[in-house]
């Protein structure tokens, strides 16, 4: 299985989807090898192996390298990555050629190995080329039946792998370029992207709003893709203790992004704040757009009411849902929302946009569009204002979450891979 | 005759810590103490002390009749210098003894309150009084308002407090065709003198000294003397106004800017007519030649010098009004029940924590970025408003009727 992000080093729904997919597939009894950029020894201990490129060992032999870019390489062009940048900062990046892959190694004997960071730097197109390269080598060391990749990042390894072993490629879109851009994708990433379900054998959608996104957008066949939610882990540990505050907490909690519509949220707080003087709003996550959020907050003299988190690591993102009394997911587009079922699982009752995969499985969830400020306003109005909503909300809502595990999601997984072997 | 009047600002705020979101609520300790603390050592063993060595070593060569300088050092600088380095203070306190040193009244917290709220800049200005009083047994006469603010309102309500002079900026807004080298009187209170700072020759000193791109580059001692000297005669009155940090923080040592200092003072007074003198002496031995007035307020900083860099976007405008949103509140719970509120409440109010927001950073950015412990505007934005959500909590518990 070729991922991007795995706990503690996540960045979002991602690296949190992979761990519960990894998980529950380990305990229907599916031997998984997950191999990430790097692996930085932290990770929660396991049942399946983890491995980092990083400590792929690659022969150092150059003719190899060339022979491999011929079928992957990419013409230069400029592109934008800002959805994935980590800083606050929106850099211009500029890639007028693809670089060599074999950029700072370490050697060992007569083989070597490539350097990953493993984050979304500037240098993001770079590491997906040079990942792709180390994973093919895995093609002659490792034994196994299906090649999993999870979103664009990885799909390149995935095809070589392909190409090299002719086992099963299945893909799993956890996020389209559409979904991170709008309807102006990064022409590089989408081609990406349309390699891969290209090449796949099997698709897997996180909801089956994704399903019909890629079904249109990509022209897939839709009887190539399944659509198999994502689920959440029960929780391990006790919540945090609320402090006795008059003030309410009403958190947005995602990259600040296009994608996950910031400034509808701060738009219904602009209607809600004269009227909840207790509601607290928090603005959990970075992302290209927050800068621009922060000055709107300011135009509206409603920095008082406003906290910026920035990034939050997981752990924190608990303590974060410990403390609320709403979570708003006013997403424009979102393949799933893996994060609205991590606040249900803290009690906390969940607004989402309907543009979202989570609304799919998800009754116990008040639903909105995006774009729609005044009808969201009133809905977070109704949680604070009204008790019961949230009472009735952490009855139905466990119910429902307890239907969500991954352990039904990986069987639903492994249906599919049965496919693949009939 | 020639009078320069050379008076220093000495200024320390109390810097935030990074305090999150999380902390709200859990911690009430917004300061960084390790920063603070570095810096103030720092800044002492750069500037405070060889400076101060330096200004008594020419007041008692040249005797205070001849050479005096005038100090105004914030509440916040004082409380700082007796945390983190009480030899600076005994330092000041030394040079006060030699009877060579003014020491100016200001607001404690170095703010902005009197553009915000005139109780709270009287009440900030008294307990400054107060404490030059305990720390050095001084009532200052001569006032200035943060960062050279004036307006007509202001220049009333000083003089009602006693005092019989005001530091201003020298800008054109002000003086309009005349020159900053007279005394001047406040036509809204006419009874107190106003003294306009020389920027131009203030600025030499302060921000272009070490500029090698300025066509005067390198400013010598004999140099500066001859600008002084190709004054008009009748203009008698000079006063050159700054930052304290200019000697040896803002200009390195390795400038040269502690000898130029020295050198030019020397060459100054080979002149038997040339005095330096405090605002007091300034008033008690020049007319003033007419009157200035302000209706809106005015600034000595960057090249508008108006409020811009405090006040000039929406962070700002945003973190002072919800700042003094809270004054009506903390005014209702008594000092000696709260000294911690009241404490939280005169740090919050130092005008650095509103120019760490400024995004005005093409011009004047390099000063506004000096001591800045913030990468940019917006985390000093996020910062200040987090400390004040917590702040905000503290106060409203504590308010009678809640608990």
């Amino acid at each position: 299985m070729l991922g991007w992000e795995f706990p503690p080093r996540i960045a979002g729904g991602l690296g949190v989807a992979c761990y519960g997919l990894v998980k529950g597939l380990a305990h229907h009894g599916v031997k998984v090898t997950f191999v990430m950029p790097y692996r930085s020894g932290q990770e929660p201990p396991n049942t399946y192996r983890l491995l980092g490129a990083n400590e792929i060992e690659i022969p150092a032999d150059t003719t190899l390298t060339t022979t491999f870019w011929k079928q992957v390489r990419f013409y230069g062009v400029e592109t934008y990555l800002g959805p994935y940048l980590e800083q606050l900062e929106r850099p211009t990046l500029t890639f007028h050629a693809v670089p060599e892959p074999v950029s700072e190694t370490t050697s060992r004997g007569g083989a070597i190995r490539l350097f990953f960071s493993g984050k979304y730097g500037a240098d993001l197109l770079d590491e997906v080329y040079r990942y792709a390269y180390a994973v093919s080598f895995l093609a002659q060391k490792e034994e196994f039946d299906i090649i999993h990749a999870h979103d664009w990042l990885t799909y390149l390894g995935g095809i070589a792998l392909k190409q090299l072993t002719g086992k099963p490629l299945v893909v799993h879109i956890h996020a389209t370029e559409y979904d991170r851009s709008g309807e102006n994708p990064n022409p590089l990433i989408r081609d990406i992207e349309a390699r891969g379900f290209a090449e796949a054998d099997l698709i897997i959608a996180v909801s089956f709003y994704t399903r019909a996104l890629v079904v249109e957008k990509y022209g897939v066949p839709p009887e190539k893709v399944w659509a198999i939610h994502n689920a959440v882990l029960p929780k391990d540990r006790q919540p945090i203790p609320r402090p006795p505050r008059r003030r309410k907490i009403v958190t947005f909690l995602g990259r600040v992004t296009y994608q996950k519509g910031p400034e509808y949220f701060v738009e219904a707080a602009a209607r809600l704040a004269p009227r909840l003087p207790e509601a607290h709003f928090v603005v959990a996550g970075t992302g290209d757009k927050l800068r621009g959020i922060i000055q709107r907050v300011a135009e509206l003299r409603l920095g008082s009411r406003f906290s910026f988190t920035g990034f939050l690591p997981p752990k924190e993102v608990e303590n974060l849902f410990d403390l609320s009394d709403v979570y708003v997911m006013p997403s424009v587009s979102e393949p799933f929302g893996i994060s609205a079922l991590e606040a249900l699982r803290a009690g906390v009752p969940v607004i989402v946009s309907k543009q979202s995969g989570v609304a799919e499985v998800l009754r116990y969830a008040l639903k909105v569009d995006f774009w729609d400020v005044d009808r969201l306003s009133d809905l977070i109005y109704g949680v604070l204002k009204y008790p019961a909503i949230t009472s009735f909300f952490r009855r139905f809502a466990q119910d429902e979450l307890s239907q969500l595990q991954w352990e039904r999601s990986s069987s639903r997984v492994i249906e599919a891979y049965k496919t693949l072997y009939p | 005759m020639r009078h320069i009047c050379l008076y220093f600002q000495v200024h320390q705020p109390f810097r935030l810590r990074i305090y999150r979101f999380f902390d709200i609520g859990e911690s009430h300790d917004y300061y960084h103490e390790l920063n603070n603390r570095v810096l103030m050592q720092r800044i002492a063993r750069k500037c405070y002390l060889p400076m101060n060595a330096l200004i008594k070593k020419l007041i008692t060569k040249h005797t205070p009749e001849r050479f005096s300088v005038a100090f105004s050092v914030s509440g916040t600088a004082l409380e700082q210098m007796q945390l983190y380095a009480p030899e600076v203070l005994e330092s000041f306190q030394d040079l006060y003894k030699t009877g060579g040193v003014e020491l100016i009244g200001e607001t404690y917290a170095h703010s902005l309150a009197s553009l915000k709220s005139e109780a709270e800049f009287r009440r900030q200005v008294a307990l400054h009084t107060d404490t030059l009083e305990k720390l050095f047994s001084a009532r200052p006469k001569t006032f200035r308002n943060t960062e050279l603010v004036f307006f007509d309102k202001l220049a009333r309500w000083v003089s009602e407090m006693g005092y019989t002079a005001i530091l201003a900026e020298g800008t054109d807004t002000l003086l309009g065709w005349r020159s900053p080298n007279h005394l001047y009187t406040a036509r809204a209170a006419p009874e107190l003198r106003v003294l306009p700072r020389n920027y131009q020759f203030s600025d030499d000193i302060a921000f272009r000294f070490s500029n090698q791109a300025w066509s005067e580059w390198p400013l010598t001692a004999e140099k500066f003397a001859a600008w002084f000297q190709a004054l008009p005669q009748h203009e008698i009155l000079v006063n050159l106004f700054m930052d304290y940090e200019t000697f040896g923080e803002h200009q390195w040592p390795e400038t040269g800017i502690f000898e130029f200092f020295e050198a030019w003072v020397e060459k100054m007074l080979q002149d038997k007519d040339v005095r330096y003198v405090t605002p007091q002496v300034a008033i008690a031995d020049h007319e003033p030649v007419g009157e200035v007035e302000a209706p809106k307020p005015l600034s000595w900083a960057d090249s508008e010098r108006d409020l811009t860099a405090w006040l000039g976007n929406d962070m700002q405008q945003d973190a002072f009004e919800s700042l003094y949103a809270l004054e009506t509140l903390i005014q209702q719970l008594p000092i000696q029940k709260h000294p911690d509120i009241h404490r939280d409440w005169i740090r919050l109010q130092t005008s650095d924590h509103f120019y760490y927001m400024c995004t005005k950073f093409f011009a004047d950015g390099d000063v506004h970025k000096y001591f800045n412990p913030y990468d940019n505007p917006y985390e000093a934005y996020v910062t200040y408003m987090n400390v004040l959500a917590d702040f905000r909590e503290r106060v409203e518990a504590a308010l009678p009727g809640t608990d």
